[in-house]
């Protein structure tokens, strides 16, 4: 070299200075950037870290994992109670124990399972699909993971000490009340609802915020995929919700700790207050569970018949719809409780209004696959077999809008039969094809074709054959929450027939669970687009690194990976190490805000423990209101104290 | 003692603990059926002029003292069964007070039982023709709460009536102070 | 299953359906209600049948297609356009759908409100009070003489619009006869009422359809539907006391029921019992179940009934007495003469 020693001395200077460059860019990408991202985004390795995680795949795996094992033991539940129905006046199970079989299967089936591993898979792919790292408010979703598990095992907890409630998943009252349900099993139901109702509303903040400003740069709400868009509706739909369920079993808890008249008829109260806070939460919860799944059936749609789906506005505006309107429906529980009867075609009119804008996202996929290429691997069927499952449950749902038809049905296995049809038909069918879907992303591995086709025929026919025959037992007079019911009445074999294919769609759970299992070790490795589809989280390895992706990408269509000729453009200058993600405005995503990310910590875990003993005591004392807050507030304290930001000044090239 | 052990040992512990569990919530239906109406054995006296001793609690207290739903039962029994028409909601009226810290006969559960079942001088009536031993100890149970000695989260806080006294809840126990001070 | 097996299974369903007793069941038209429900239900049905297959027939219609290799997909970069069709038939669709879904609202809506208006007219008033876990029932009558009270039974002239009053005494219950006319609600505090207007003689079974604690499966109800002269022969014979005990074991089970714990919670016309925790035992042995439809009328179902109730209806408010033998015999006949 030439050069004279001042020049080289400048240039080793200049080196040394890059050396300490914090952020990615033209001068710090590819293999050196990935060891950079890796070390200042893993989290403390042990039992400490695996707690303190603000991973949202973490969190996400977790939630999903505990969701099914939920689903499992929910489903064993209602083995139990299809063996004691299989034969008129059957001893197989006494009448307490049955009372307690079905208010904890619903219970598990609805607020442990249901509502979390929609969660779940949001927490998990959102960040993944609007291109960024982590979630907004990390710290606050591993806190809403640990309510949920607290709440679970408080219930499950009551369940194996031979404690469980046996009011009904719907807990009415004065059933529920002081009187009529001595002891502690109602309040461990209702204590059971604060617990998961404080971490649906946390993530459901978790989620709001994440995807009205992590999203990449260029992903407008127009760009937005169908999931994103559902999993925002849901979230809005779940802060609104939750406060009313949360209130009327504050409510209860209330009455029967303290004497409080609620609920009480006889002083002012009323025992159709109940009904009507907890059906203003409980008809949007059944649109919270299905909303995320017809995300799901769009994201399968759009993947499997390779083209976007039809009319990506109107599937929009359905999606927003149904959130509104699901809020007006309530009352349709409630056409049997003498209620003014002019008032109550108010709810059949908006009952059946709630149905046009899922026809008309129904329309949408159909004419999604009418004009794609529809290629039927496994996810794709679950979705046919959603369609064809889903759609009867909401014509019968039609039917019991109509207030005359709803007063035989009302409170029938008919009923029964319709949400059984709407719910495993329109959240089930479509989540096990969006596990089967995500599980290369998730793991790395892809799961058994053959094993996943053998299952969907077998929960697709075992379904139909466990809940059809439950429409005839409801016209043939079968009320619902019956431990047994009397020879002579036809019901013996529509009854014979579904627990028959309750043991079938058991199988085929089993069936699934087994291929996710043994597909981690031994199914084929992914890729990382494995299905060519085109949404972001497809753009990165699977399982995704750590940090998500190496540079934050940018979008400029709907279907980005299909728009794209080569590499995928990126922005750069995120710092690498620190933990940081950016932010981009609402409606048309421009880069905004570097956002710190914390790192880990165990203060959400501390927190939930102190909240949970808060909240399990008062089921026992009033007391603990007052002395369970203060560690409650002390952990909350120490979450929030403000951090100084320890940061090295940056340095400046010229 | 080896790690393996001791997690063992824990997990029995907390087992035990929770299993010792609830007797609070313990649904008896049926009682022994057989010498179920008439009471077996001698009734518990409450007076024993110029004797100290107190008689053992009967056995079959801890089944009533402490389960909520006996003494759910027993609060409906007190009102289907009149109890009301003199005692009140414990505070008396033609009938003695209820809720208050003196028990002429003894204020234990198998004494108030045997002074349900017997009858008692001034217009008590004799219960035990009229209801069954399983009747007469929950009805007993549920006198008792009436002056706050069951542990709190065992009673009903209120019944889906008319209120006519404070919450079971939050009803302060009283001493039970029976005439003859030997007693208890 | 394809859709053929699935038509052939539920027209195996219907007519397995057809041969049964329809005496709980809504494939009935003992009534105006259930009938009005029916010719609703039909229309409903059928409707809703169209439109299922209209979307099965699109979803078939995508799924056949996909061979064709005009598709706008991705691999041919026409992934952001779309069959013109589609939106034409996108427009159709929801019109078919809002127009079909506002006919079954009108649909709805007349016949909910013929309905509450045909409750105008009864001629003949009951009030039923829901219990933890039987029926008390009363026939209101302006002569307060005249007031019949018995327990888990109804006898209902035939023809004739009846109103029923009701009430609850603890939790909410649900009063429904399937082959009768819908369900309404118990509910304590507040007071609703059903019509009925029988049309056809014969025996039907309600249940309760609200769940209503641990026995709420055993709480069930008959309802006669008799002819007028029937009805009246039956509503005479129902406002005379019990006659009294004419064999000696009978005179000794009177003496135990009236002294004994059966009078504490029990009523019996023309005996001093006159408890009103249970049900009425008057005419008891004239109904055709025991304990709300627990079991059949029948000697042997009273013996075990009376002995052990726990056993049979585990958590009911009767309890298990301890009768001896004797006392047992004579408590059963003397219940048998309750007719």
């Amino acid at each position: 070299m030439n050069e004279p020693p001042e020049v080289r001395e400048e240039d080793e200077r200049l080196a040394k200075e890059r050396e300490k460059l914090a952020r990615d860019g033209p001068q710090l990408k590819g293999a050196k950037l990935e060891a950079r991202l890796e070390r200042t985004w893993h989290r403390p390795p042990g039992i400490l870290g695996w707690l303190a995680t603000v991973d949202h795949k973490e969190i996400g795996r977790r939630y999903i994992v505990t969701a099914l094992l939920f689903l499992a033991a929910g489903g064993f539940l209602a083995l139990l109670m299809r063996l004691q129905l299989a034969r008129p006046d059957s001893n197989l199970i006494s009448a307490q124990r049955y009372n307690e079989l079905f208010t904890m299967h619903g219970s598990t089936m609805m607020f442990l399972f249901a509502v979390p591993v929609m969660e779940g898979v949001a927490v998990y792919i959102i960040p993944l699909m609007l291109g960024t790292r982590s979630t907004a408010f990390p710290r606050l979703n591993a806190f809403s993971y640990y309510m949920y598990l607290f709440g679970g095992l408080l219930l499950w907890g009551a369940f194996a000490l031979n404690i469980a409630p046996d009011i009904g998943w719907f807990a009415y009252t004065p059933l529920s009340g002081p009187q009529f349900s001595p002891g502690k099993r109602a309040d461990i139901w209702a204590q059971m609802i604060t617990f998961t109702e404080i971490s649906a509303l946390a993530a459901a903040v978790v989620l709001v915020c994440t995807i009205l400003k992590t999203r990449a740069p260029g992903m407008t709400l127009a760009r937005m995929p169908l999931f994103a868009w559902a999993m925002l509706v849901v979230a809005v739909m779940i802060i609104f919700s939750m406060p009313a369920v949360a209130l009327a079993s504050s409510m209860l808890i209330s009455d029967r700790l303290v004497g409080t008249q609620f609920y009480n008829s006889w002083e002012h109260g009323d025992a159709l207050l109940w009904q009507h806070l907890f059906w203003f939460f409980g008809h949007p919860e059944v649109y919270i569970i299905f909303l995320p799944a017809t995300g799901f059936v769009s994201v399968i749609v759009e993947t499997f018949c390779r083209r976007p789906v039809f009319a990506y506005p109107v599937v929009v505006l359905a999606l927003v719809s149904t959130g509104i309107l699901a809020f007006g429906l309530w009352v349709h529980h409630m056409f049997a409780t003498g209620l003014p009867r002019v008032g109550y075609s108010f709810y059949t009119a908006a009952s059946m209004t709630v149905a046009i804008p899922t026809a008309l996202q129904i329309f949408c996929w159909l004419a999604t696959m009418w004009d794609g290429r529809p290629r039927l691997q496994v996810p794709m069927l679950y979705v046919i077999g959603f369609i064809i499952t889903f759609v009867i449950g909401g014509l019968t749902g039609v039917i019991i809008a109509s207030v005359p038809l709803d007063l035989q049905l009302h409170d029938t296995y008919f009923i029964v039969a319709h949400f059984h049809y709407v719910l495993i038909g329109g959240a089930v069918f479509p989540l096990l094809g969006i596990l089967t879907y995500w599980y290369p992303k998730i793991t790395g591995r892809m799961m058994s074709d053959t094993l996943g086709k053998i299952g969907f025929w077998t929960i697709f026919l075992g379904f139909q054959l466990t809940f059809f025959p439950m429409h005839l037992s409801g016209l043939l007079g079968m009320p619902r929450r019956v431990y047994t019911y009397p020879a002579g009445l036809g019901l013996e074999l529509p009854n014979l027939l579904s627990t028959i294919g309750a043991f079938v769609v058991a199988s085929s759970v089993v069936l699934f669970v087994i291929n996710g299992l043994v597909s981690l070790y031994r199914g084929a490795i992914a890729p990382a687009n494995p299905w060519g589809a085109t949404s972001l989280e497809w753009a990165t390895s699977s399982p995704p690194p750590v940090y998500n992706f190496a540079h934050v990408p940018v979008v400029e269509s709907r279907t980005p990976l299909w728009d794209i000729a080569g590499e995928l453009p990126v922005v750069t200058g995120l710092r690498v190490d620190e933990k940081e993600i950016l932010l981009t405005t609402v409606v048309a995503a421009t880069p905004d805000l570097r956002e710190p990310v914390p790192a880990a910590s165990l203060w959400p875990f501390i927190t939930s423990i102190a909240v949970a003993i808060f909240f399990i005591a008062s089921i026992f004392s009033p007391w603990a209101v007052v002395f369970g807050a203060i560690p409650s507030a002390i952990a909350i304290i120490a979450w929030f104290w403000p951090k100084e930001m320890k940061r090295e000044p940056e340095p400046v090239i010229t | 003692m080896s790690s393996r052990f001791r997690a063992s040992l824990l997990i029995l512990g907390v087992a035990a603990t929770a299993l010792a569990a609830c007797n609070r919530e313990e649904r008896h239906s049926r009682a022994k059926p057989i010498g179920e109406t008439v009471p077996t054995g001698q009734s518990p006296d409450t007076i024993f002029p110029g004797s100290t001793t107190a008689q053992p609690l009967d056995a079959r207290a801890s089944l009533y003292d402490n389960n909520a739903p006996a003494l759910s039962e027993g609060q409906f029994l007190y009102t289907r069964m009149n109890c009301v028409g003199c005692h009140s909601h414990g505070g008396g009226g033609m009938g003695v007070a209820l809720m208050d810290d003196e028990w002429r006969y003894g204020g234990r559960l198998d004494q108030i039982a045997a002074s349900i079942a017997e009858g008692r001088p001034n217009g008590m009536p004799a219960w035990r023709a009229k209801l069954t031993d399983d009747q007469i100890w929950k009805l007993a149970a549920y006198v008792r709460s009436l002056s706050g000695q069951p542990s709190k989260d065992v009673v009903n806080s209120r019944a889906d009536a008319m209120s006519a006294t404070s919450p079971a809840t939050l009803t302060p126990r009283e001493p039970v102070r029976s005439s003859d001070s030997a007693q208890q | 299953m394809s859709r053929r097996t699935r038509a052939a299974a539920v027209a195996l369903l219907f007519t397995g359906a057809c041969s049964i007793q329809h005496y709980q069941s809504t494939f009935s038209d003992a009534a105006v209600e259930v009938r009005q429900f029916n010719i609703l239900f039909v229309i409903f049905l059928v409707i809703c049948a169209i439109m299922y297959l209209a979307v099965i027939a699109f979803l078939v219609a995508g799924l056949v297609r996909r061979r064709r290799r005009l598709a706008n997909v991705m691999e041919d970069g026409r992934h952001h356009e779309s069959d013109p069709l589609l939106r034409t038939a996108l427009i159709g669709w929801g019109v078919v759908v809002g127009t079909g879904l506002v006919g079954l609202a009108i649909a709805s809506f007349i016949a909910d409100r013929s309905m509450a208006n045909a409750a105008a007219s009864e001629k003949l008033s009951i009030t039923l009070t829901a219990n933890q876990w039987w029926w008390d029932v009363r026939y209101n009558s302006a002569d307060s003489s005249k007031t019949l009270r018995t327990a888990n039974e109804l006898h209902l002239p035939v023809g004739v619009p009846v109103r029923i009053i009701l009430n609850s005494n603890d939790v909410i219950h649900s009063f429904w006869v399937p082959s009768l006319a819908g369900k309404q609600d118990l509910i304590p505090g507040r007071q609703n009422d059903i019509s009925i207007t029988p049309t056809k003689i014969g025996i039907y079974r309600g249940q309760c359809a609200e769940y209503c604690g641990a026995q709420h499966a055993h709480m069930a109800l008959v309802v006669n539907v008799d002819s007028y002269a029937d009805f009246l022969k039956w509503w005479r014979h129902q406002l005379q006391p019990a006659p009294p005990p004419a064999t000696p074991l009978a005179l000794a089970g009177y003496n135990f029921v009236t002294g004994r714990n059966c009078s504490a919670c029990h009523a019996i016309a023309g005996t001093p019992a006159s408890g009103t925790v249970g049900p009425d035992l008057t005419h008891l042995a004239s109904r055709r179940t025991i304990a709300a439809g627990t079991m059949p009328m029948g000697k042997g179902n009273l013996y075990g009934w009376v002995a052990d109730p726990q056993s049979l209806k585990p958590g009911s408010k009767m309890p298990t007495i301890a009768l001896e033998p004797d006392e047992l015999h004579a408590v059963v006949a003397y219940l048998e003469t309750l007719k």
